[in-house]
């Protein structure tokens, strides 16, 4: 079985910060880590590689440093890495990036392709299921589990109110949720061997085919117009009392605040 | 020189600290306070490959060098020094020796299972009459046709009645002091050794140490370790190794000490500040960090010239030294900075403290350390 595993290096932390001036995220200081759904989904990858046998093939877009996410992959059992990176590409939103990885996607052998759900930097949710789109796929979103019967997938697609047992055969794709496992750890054979005898391939434009206008900032219809920080909340007071009182306590809170 | 880890060292060091704080760290209190081995801990150290480090690949390791085994026993003993001195007797005291001395045989039969943490590794000179003076073994090995009878005791061995592979040093020719020393390996189970008295120690208490005792314990030929007589030498240069295990012990136990009293001294206030704010604990800390660190380059200096075959005795020795007695002084202060909470088994440095002494008695006491020192220096 052939597997892609697309994952996301993204900051440590969902309080991330926004430069006011710029509506960016400040990245510095902040450690990068393998985005939470994403590893999970490689963790299956690697559970199915244990079981039945597999090759896996890690996948990410970002900037160089988006290496170390690809390294850790390797260290826990990846076969191979793959970092799509080009000037080409920088600013791209869920659309555009979906397109690249597509077409990467596309110059490999695949049965089974993973995202996870979604980034903690971005919370889309869209990547995943538009490459299936893009390369023709059935897709099954929100897995919680994948049991694989040797030819079709049988996988738990979970929803707010319950959950559906979906059967698809191959190839296709899968978002994953990081309630579905437990990461395993890097090894320390796995460590060495990600430095010392296996390759970080470095894929540029040249190496994939895609519409050139899908590309980047250019080809992202996401236009982002403003982004800010949402002022913190305080936590809010319970009264338990009856509705005459209640009634009394929120006319003199309005009162207090000069709002009636 | 080049002061810094490389790109292979940090993501070791993150997979190391992750591995330590999820899964030792929990159960330091309690390995502690019940005297338990942590059996489960182990197998899971074995599962990631913490059980082979330095050991070459062909041989089932994981084919790294002796800074990534260092930090390894630094890391666990941050959190828990029992987890750290499992993993140190074991590497060093019994796969490293094998893989120095062993015969290609020794090597295929044995390594691999001790690099995948299979079996497990312990180490046997000490005696009740032979303790920094190694040379006075009672234990014997006599050879009868294809095997050794060996007949004596050992005490306070790490990882007895859980090790599977045990190294011996046994007296071959009583008559030869130190070069009638021979070194066996002898395996669980051979009958005629069985498992003594178990020590009730200070600290380290999750850590096994009992006597071994054999009693016409028949071992076959083949399990003599290096030469006839050449066991000494074997245990010396296999202690020389253990010091930069035990040093990273020492020096782990110093740091763990420091980060939790560092998030201590933010938290607790007296006078109406946090004791962060009063010099005299600012100054204590500085020191506390400036021993440590001085002991991670000792440590890590004393490991570099081993990967690089550079004669490497006194640099364990001086490691071994200075990182237990910083272990001491360092836990002794952090002890100190939690004032009465620090006394209690409510906070770690209690047992940070009490784990931090044996670092300066065991693998060679700090005396004998100070006596391989001078020698080099008045050789």
């Amino acid at each position: 079985m052939k597997i892609v595993v697309c994952i996301k290096q993204v900051p440590d932390t969902t309080e991330v910060r926004l430069d006011p001036k710029t509506g960016t995220l400040i990245r510095e200081g902040v450690p990068s880590i393998i985005n939470p759904d994403d590893k999970s989904g490689l963790e299956a990858a690697l559970q199915l590689k244990d079981e039945f046998g597999a090759h896996v093939t890690v996948l990410t877009m970002g900037p160089q440093q988006a290496e170390a996410a690809l390294r850790e992959a390797l260290a826990m059992g990846a076969d191979r890495a793959i970092l799509l990176t080009d000037r080409a590409f920088a600013g791209s939103d869920t659309w555009a990036t979906s397109c690249t990885l597509a077409a990467a996607i596309k110059n490999l052998e695949y049965d089974l392709i993973i995202a996870g759900r979604q980034a903690i930097d971005g919370d889309t949710a869209q990547v995943g299921p538009q490459i299936a789109e893009h390369l023709n796929l059935p897709q099954v979103s929100y897995v919680e589990d994948l049991k694989y019967d040797g030819s079709s997938f049988i996988l738990k697609r979970v929803f707010e109110d319950g959950y559906h047992l979906v059967k698809v055969g191959k190839p296709c794709l899968i978002t994953t949720l990081k309630e579905m496992n437990e990461p395993r750890y890097m090894s320390v054979m796995g460590i060495f061997d990600a430095y010392r005898e296996k390759q970080i391939e470095v894929w540029n434009l040249k190496d994939i085919t895609v519409e050139r206008s899908y590309l980047g900032l250019e080809g992202s219809p996401t236009k982002v117009k403003k982004s800010f920080t949402k002022g913190a909340k305080t936590a809010g007071k319970v009264f338990e009392v009856d509705h005459k009182e209640a009634a009394k306590i929120i006319v003199d809170k309005l009162k207090e605040k000069y709002i009636i | 020189m080049n002061f810094k880890l490389s790109q292979e060292h940090i993501m070791l060091q993150k997979m190391y600290r992750e591995f330590a704080e999820n899964e030792v760290k929990p159960l330091a209190e309690e390995v502690d306070e019940k005297e338990e081995f942590p059996v489960e801990t182990v197998k899971k150290l074995a599962k990631y490959g913490w059980l082979g480090i330095p050991i070459p690949k062909a041989y089932g390791g994981a084919g790294g060098d002796n800074i990534a085994y260092a930090m390894a026993v630094e890391e666990l003993s941050k959190v828990c020094a029992t987890t750290g001195v499992i993993v140190s007797a074991h590497t060093s005291l019994c796969a490293a020796p094998i893989l120095e001395f062993g015969t290609q045989k020794q090597k295929e039969k044995y390594l691999p299972p001790l690099a995948k943490g299979e079996k497990l590794g312990a180490f046997g000179l000490t005696e009740a009459n032979a303790g920094t003076d190694a040379s006075a073994q009672q234990t014997v090995a006599v050879l009868d046709g294809d095997e050794y009878v060996l007949d004596g005791s050992k005490i306070f061995i790490t990882n007895a009645g859980y090790a599977d592979i045990y190294i011996i040093m046994a007296m071959t020719d009583k008559t030869q002091g130190t070069r009638g020393i021979s070194a066996f390996i002898v395996e669980a189970g051979t009958p005629g050794f069985t498992i003594g008295k178990k020590e009730a120690k200070m600290g380290i208490k999750g850590s096994s140490t009992c006597e071994l005792i054999f009693e016409n314990c028949r071992i076959p030929k083949e399990n003599l370790l290096g030469k006839e007589g050449k066991g000494f030498g074997i245990a010396m240069k296999t202690l020389d190794g253990g010091r930069i295990g035990i040093a990273a012990q020492a020096l782990g136990i110093a740091q763990g000490a420091i980060d939790v009293t560092v998030s201590y001294v933010k938290e607790r206030k007296q006078f109406g500040k946090t004791l962060s704010y009063f010099q005299n604990t600012q100054f204590q800390l500085a020191e506390m960090a400036a021993k440590t660190e001085a002991s991670r380059l000792l440590v890590y200096k004393a490991a570099d010239f081993k990967d690089k075959n550079i004669p490497y005795s006194n640099e364990a020795a001086i490691a071994k030294l200075f990182a237990s007695a910083t272990a001491m002084e360092v836990t002794t202060k952090a002890v100190q900075l939690h004032g009465g909470y620090g006394y209690t088994r409510e906070y770690p440095v209690e047992r940070m403290m009490r784990d931090a002494k044996i670092t300066e008695i065991y693998e060679g006491t700090s005396e004998v350390q100070k006596m391989v020192i001078a020698a080099n220096l008045l050789k």
